[in-house]
């Protein structure tokens, strides 16, 4: 044989071995990739031989799904404690008869719990009953449930790489504070998404306590009896495109850094002591697109450190901004302020803060240089607001001649107004949103 | 009595003042709730307008009217018509002239832009303040003889009203803000009707739920159905007492 004949022989042993492969090939990928996605399914009916969710996942393997079928499945606390799928079908309810915890998920990696309606959970001052706990565990999915009257709804403790998603949670608040639970509450997690949720009537509509890398998009918190968002110690973290209405407050973001807060609604959150969005010993955040509407005070800002507030538009606030001494370094430009009743207030005489560039709708100086800078700098606080400030009975004078006279004699030469807390750049049309 | 009600509104307007008070109201609704595009924010800007406007008008007008006809009073008082008759009928027709032309001049763009109870309120209490101020003119005009006198008391009451009387309970606060004096200073602002009536419209526009703690405080105070009730029976007190008052002197007037 010489060379050439051993070459074609190889050649027609390549092209048997390569027919072979692909026709192979299709049962071989069946039965790597196909085979375990054909894990057994449970179903848990009332009528069938499996009726309680217990045994179902007491039978299930690991990567399982379990079906529930409709019906009222009152059972004590289903724990899960491995990888399984809950799906609910024709809208089954799990009851907690007001004396249970009803879901609890526990040192589990990729657990799904989807289209279940929960109701009724137990109430407890020691322990956080919830609807549905999740403890120690990774990559969980909780998607598209309801969650009705529950302590706490969804209570997420020391887990990572979680998605919360398009659950409706309506509670119905307790006498006070104390006796209501969070939304959703979370601690001790990192890298969370809760995206387009809608939750009314708990204490606070989504609580973060030592959360890290999380994102906060689209969700609808209102009429929540303390806050609509709460941050609590938790950094790097952002919220997007939510909607805060009627709440006590409507975000209350503390002791937490690096917190981006873009395109949020903030609106009708009043009362005597209520804010669209609190502020408290922040630092290096952003704030950016929201509307701030009909709130008793837009932004409140207490021991904030270097917090930029940019492109957003104050609305029908009572107060637009309360920025107290305590704040250094903080930018606020480029926002539309349109009737407010007071634009800005301060405790204080110390500013440590820039205002520039933003458009007042209360300003009347002119642009000669016709740049679209108005030429003679705005003094965006009131007299009176700093005198409401002291003797909070003086609001009687509010939209008195008097009080007009005295703030437009301030606004001349400054005496009791921090003379620095100044816009020396106030636009003369509105920014673009 | 009739008779005399008819022939002062005939002069009322034939002298075109009322007319154009009217018409200037006219324009200067629209023009407020055309530049506004929030009706409620209009109405507080008319607030301000009117509450400055309608007691200058009532008080300038009645007074320089009642000094101007002192003859044809004169004339009347020689005749046998009982004076209480000749003074309510002289009040009836300047004040219902005056309240027709507010009425028209703010409820016709009121009715068009922002027909809802804060609308309603703010066409009666300006109403209500038409009338305390002509009570008020008529009390000055009918103390004093002096046409300069007269004119000069009407401006002073303006000016106390709309400016002195805040400037006073400023001063008071700022005073004693160490003592609980909120409810002296409620109690004492109801006392002036410009105070009370903006008090009145400002508490039932969302104004004061935005206000917070302070809005909180004074709407408890005068916000509640009793409130409401209790700043109209001041502002109907200042409408009849200096009547009242007005009409008595009258009697006894020596001319």
């Amino acid at each position: 044989m010489n060379t050439e004949e051993i070459f074609l022989i190889g050649k027609k042993l390549w092209q048997h071995i390569l027919n072979g492969v692909t026709k192979i090939l299709p049962f071989f990928i069946f039965i790597v990739v196909v085979f375990p996605l054909q894990a057994a399914v449970v179903n848990v009916s009332k009528q069938d031989k499996i009726s309680s969710i217990k045994q179902a996942i007491a039978i299930a393997l690991p990567g399982d799904t379990v079906i529930i079928h409709g019906g009222v499945y009152k059972e004590k606390n289903i724990v899960i404690n491995k990888k399984l799928t809950l799906l609910g079908k024709n809208n089954p309810v799990l009851d907690g008869e007001n004396k249970y915890e009803i879901l609890t998920i526990k040192d589990v990696a990729g657990a799904v719990v989807s289209g279940i309606t929960f109701q009724f959970s137990g109430f407890s001052s020691l322990k956080d009953l919830a609807a549905i706990k999740v403890i120690d565990s990774r990559q969980i999915l909780i998607s598209n449930n309801t969650i009705l009257n529950t302590h706490f709804a969804i209570f997420i403790a020391s887990s990572d790489n979680f998605r919360i998603e398009g659950n409706q949670i309506r509670g119905t608040p307790g006498d006070d504070e104390q006796s209501t639970g969070n939304g959703i509450h979370l601690w001790k997690n990192s890298y969370a998404t809760i995206v387009n949720n809608r939750i009314t009537g708990h204490r606070d509509g989504i609580y973060f306590e030592f959360v890290q890398h999380s994102t906060i998009s689209n969700n609808y918190c209102k009429n929540n009896i303390r806050y609509g968002l709460h941050f609590m110690f938790s950094n790097n973290d952002e919220y997007i495109k939510n909607t805060f209405e009627e709440n006590g407050a409507g975000v209350a973001v503390m002791f937490s850094h690096h917190i981006h807060m873009y395109s949020n609604h903030f609106m009708n959150n009043q009362g005597a002591s209520t804010y669209g969005l609190l502020l408290k010993e922040i630092n290096d955040g952003i704030i950016k697109d929201n509307v701030f509407e009909q709130n008793t005070i837009g932004i409140y800002l207490e021991g904030t450190n270097r917090i930029d507030v940019i492109n957003n538009q104050f609305i029908r606030n009572g107060y637009a901004l309360r920025i107290q001494a305590s704040c250094n370094n903080n930018n606020v430009h480029s926002n539309n302020f349109f009737e407010n009743t007071f634009d800005v207030a301060t405790n204080g005489s110390l500013v440590l803060n820039n205002f520039n560039g933003n458009y007042w709708d209360k300003y009347d100086g002119y642009d000669l240089k016709h740049d679209g800078v108005g030429d003679v700098p705005y003094r965006p606080i009131s007299l009176f607001s700093m005198v409401i400030e002291n003797i909070p009975v003086a609001s009687i004078f509010l939209r008195s001649f008097v009080v007009f006279l005295l703030d437009q004699s301030e606004k001349i030469i400054p005496s009791i107004t921090p003379e620095n807390l100044v816009d020396n750049t106030p636009l003369m049309k509105p920014v673009k949103m | 009595m009739n008779k005399i009600v008819k022939y002062v509104m005939i002069d009322i307007l034939k002298s075109k003042v009322v007319l154009t008070y009217l018409l200037f109201l006219i324009i200067i609704c629209f023009s407020i709730f055309n530049l506004d595009d929030n009706t409620t924010k209009g109405i507080l800007s008319l607030l301000n307008i009117i509450l400055f406007i309608v007691p200058l008008i009532s008080l300038i007008y009645s007074t320089i009217y009642i000094f101007n006809s002192g003859e044809f009073i004169e004339l009347l008082v020689a005749q046998p018509i009982s004076r209480k008759k000749l003074i309510t009928s002289i009040y009836a027709a300047v004040s219902l002239s005056l309240v027709t032309a507010f009425i028209l001049g703010t409820g016709i763009p009121i009715l068009i832009y922002s027909p809802d109870k804060t609308g309603f309120l703010f066409i009666i209490t300006g109403a209500l303040l038409t009338l305390i101020f002509t009570s008020l003119a008529f009390l000055g005009s009918v103390i004093t003889r002096d046409k300069a006198k007269g004119i000069g008391m009407a401006i002073f009451i303006w000016l106390f009203f709309s400016i002195l009387y805040d400037g006073i309970l400023l001063l008071i606060m700022f005073q004693f803000n160490d003592y609980p004096i909120e409810k002296l200073l409620m109690v004492l602002s109801s006392f002036n009707p410009v105070d009370i009536s903006r008090i009145l419209i400002l508490i039932h526009t969302d104004y004061s739920a935005l206000m917070g703690y302070s809005g909180a405080l004074f709407k408890e105070f005068l916000g509640s159905q009793k409130g409401s009730v209790v700043i109209f029976i001041i502002l109907i007190a200042w409408v009849i007492i200096p009547a009242i008052a007005a009409i008595r002197k009258f009697i006894r007037k020596d001319f």
